[in-house]
């Protein structure tokens, strides 16, 4: 997993509260046997005005001009703010993967569904959560000024605007780390193995048609 | 300490816990075809097994079509599609499982149908899937719920999750529901209630006389829609009805472990000085049959209701939410959900499309007919031994005289991933779990029911009380 550190990023703002993964990647899109190359497809119900499946080649298909992300003054946005309860929904991981195929690194909400929150982490992806008046503010702040960027360090867990304005955010410790350092839970887990035989056949006693 | 059923569920599997974070086993882990074979690569590249084969148990549903199974493979027209599935049955064979249900199986169906019904979901268990509606299987007394992709390799590779304890809801449905209210209605109502994110961060339990009243069947529903609440994992406490539904399935602990297991299964249950994190209640038998009319299960009503104005709005934010699910429903505030005509009518799904639901949606069905206006009537069986049941009981005569067409097993327009869905505008009295945009289909408009109210809509054309029927 690639490591998150710090990130200097174009905000762009998505103004709905329950975007649900169903919007964040359409269920045609889920036939891949691939993790990788879902941006194109990010939100593609908001995004095209035509109907997309994945043998299509989506350079020639025709935007929604009035879909926020689509704007010039959003392209290149490595940041997404919204509203609560994002990723809610299905637990498909398309739905990270194809934000930061896209190009997100962080998302900003004053809440998250708890399984797309935990599929960030899983892809060095970043979610964080402010208040809702904090990401109120936020919204206000992206609308008026054009190129609006935040800046995000990860270990000192703070948000800071371009006037200044710094924003504590809670982040679970060995989650940080791992994102920081940019490591495979797997591996961490196997380090365990040993713990792993241990209860596996402790359990086994005590419940064997667990194990059938 | 007293404890819920959920810390004494996650207490048990514990492995190892630092920092409050903990490394928990897990006892099934159930495999389908969209969300798995990112993982079964991640195996493969770094040259890892599974840890332990017989957790696994893998079926085909999500792509799979509900007609022209005489062509096999053959027949699922969408080559991406065929290939999913096949490679599913590629992983399985190279990495092995306890069992599997492939494409067209006599036990095929969806996931959350086949392992209840196999005994491959047991009391006492964890369970995961990455699927997010795992939580069905927290009806029989199991910690349940869905995990992303990366997990569902990290389940594979060394048998355990890395989790973080979730707060505690409890939910109690105290009372007796009315006639033609079901475990649906229940679950829409505390959707209702709760909003789509009041169950974020918790694992909720379901308790009281009306939640100990409902059927196995009743409880998968309402344990399947936890996480429409926000919730990933919900969960009954086991009684004898869950105890009598896992005797003698096909994965149930036979003879000589029965006993001790049902022992342990009896501890299955939150002390009665249990603390909850938060508490809900609601009175039964003031549940009404509920319909949805927007784009989230929690902008749902009563069926003698009417679509919100946007003065009930609690703020900006969901007036915005309510102003595009109006466009998007093509409805106005204020119109009678009654008067709401519907197109197409789904009865499936992993919420609603087990034996219990078809013999009552065919109960209202049975010597009517579909309206004219209702351009198709599904019904989709959970599973290929749901389907053998209902016509050993004739329920497929009574559906297909009735109008609706009667179909092969799988997820079908629940999510329409297979050919099965709604065209742009159509509207869709739907028993399956979300009403997001597109959902059923690009532009397609859903509303959730029970199967007893999706069956009364097909009959009438419009949403009407099943009540009416009965």
């Amino acid at each position: 997993m690639k490591p998150f550190i710090k990130l200097d990023g174009l905000v762009a703002p998505l103004d709905r509260a329950n975007v649900d993964t169903d919007a964040i990647i359409p269920k045609q899109f889920l036939k891949s046997i691939k993790r990788s190359g879902f941006g194109p497809n990010a939100f593609d119900e908001w995004r095209y005005l035509d109907h997309g499946e994945p043998s299509m080649d989506n350079t020639k298909r025709k935007i929604n001009p009035d879909f926020v992300l689509n704007q010039a003054r959003y392209q290149g946005a490595s940041v997404l703010l919204t509203r609560e309860n994002f990723g809610c929904g299905s637990s498909r991981e398309h739905a990270p993967w194809a934000l930061e195929d896209y190009g997100f690194k962080v998302v900003i909400a004053s809440s998250f569904a708890d399984i797309f929150f935990n599929n960030c982490f899983k892809n060095g992806m970043l979610p964080i959560v402010l208040s809702a008046d904090v990401v109120d503010n936020l919204f206000n702040q992206v609308a008026e000024n054009e190129g609006y960027k935040l800046n995000i360090d990860l270990a000192a867990q703070t948000v800071t605007t371009p006037t200044g304005e710094v924003y504590a955010f809670e982040v679970d410790a060995v989650r940080k780390h791992n994102l920081l350092n940019g490591l495979d839970d797997i591996g961490l887990t196997m380090q365990q193995q040993d713990k792993i035989k241990a209860f596996e056949a402790k359990h086994q006693q005590a419940q064997p048609w667990l194990f059938n | 300490m007293a404890k819920t059923l959920y810390d004494k569920l996650f207490d048990s599997h514990v492995v190892h816990e630092e920092n409050g974070t903990a490394l928990i086993y897990i006892d099934r882990h159930l495999v389908h075809e969209v969300t798995s074979p990112q993982a079964f690569e991640g195996l493969r590249l770094a040259g890892r097994k599974p840890w332990r084969i017989s957790s696994i148990v893998a079926t085909a549903d999500h792509n799979t079509p509900t007609n022209g199974w005489d062509k096999g493979l053959a027949g699922i027209a969408d080559p991406i599609a065929r290939l999913q599935i096949e490679t599913l049955s590629d992983n399985i064979r190279e990495f092995g499982a306890k069992a599997y249900f492939p494409f067209m199986d006599a036990s095929q169906g969806i996931v959350h149908v086949v392992g209840p019904e196999q005994g491959a979901t047991l009391p006492g268990m964890t369970v995961v899937c990455g699927d997010s509606h795992t939580s069905t299987h927290g009806a029989f007394g199991a910690l349940a719920h869905g995990i992303g992709t990366s997990e569902v390799e990290h389940v594979m590779a060394t048998q355990c999750l890395v989790q973080k304890k979730s707060k505690t809801m409890q939910v109690l449905v105290n009372g007796t529901l009315g006639r033609g209210v079901t475990a649906k209605d229940v679950a829409l109502a505390i959707i209702g209630k709760t909003g789509t994110a009041g169950g974020n961060g918790y694992a909720i339990e379901f308790a009281g006389s009306a939640i100990r009243g409902l059927s196995m069947e009743g409880r998968m529903t309402l344990c399947n829609m936890a996480i429409e609440a926000g919730a990933r994992a919900g969960m009954v406490a086991v009684d004898d009805k869950t105890i009598d539904y896992v005797k003698g399935r096909p994965f149930a602990p036979k003879a000589d472990q029965w006993d001790a297991a049902v022992a342990y299964w009896k501890t299955l249950h939150s002390d009665d000085d249990a603390k909850f994190d938060a508490i809900i209640t609601l009175d039964a038998s003031e549940i009404q049959p509920q319909v949805t009319w927007g784009t989230s299960p929690e902008m749902v009503v009563d069926i003698d209701g009417c679509v919100p104005s946007l003065d009930l709005a609690k703020n900006d934010v969901q007036r915005g939410d309510w102003e595009r699910a109006y466009a998007y429903m093509g409805l106005a505030p204020n119109t009678p959900i009654s008067e709401i005509s519907i197109d197409k009518v789904f009865i499936g799904s992993c919420t609603n499309s087990r034996i219990e639901d078809l013999r009552a949606a065919a109960a209202i069905a049975k010597g009517k007919h579909v309206a004219p206006n209702v351009k198709l009537a599904l019904v989709v069986p959970g599973s290929g031994l749901v389907k053998a049941q209902a016509e050993l009981e004739g329920l497929d005569k009574i559906f297909t005289e009735a109008g609706f067409e009667w179909r092969e097993p799988g997820c079908s327009m629940c999510l329409a991933m297979n050919a099965d869905r709604l065209e742009p505008g159509e509207r869709c009295a739907s028993t399956s779990n979300r009403n997001f945009e597109g959902r059923q289909g690009q532009g397609g408009r859903t509303h959730l029911v029970s199967p007893e109210m999706a069956a009364a809509a097909a009959v009438a054309g419009h949403f009407v009380d099943v009540r009416q029927f009965i």
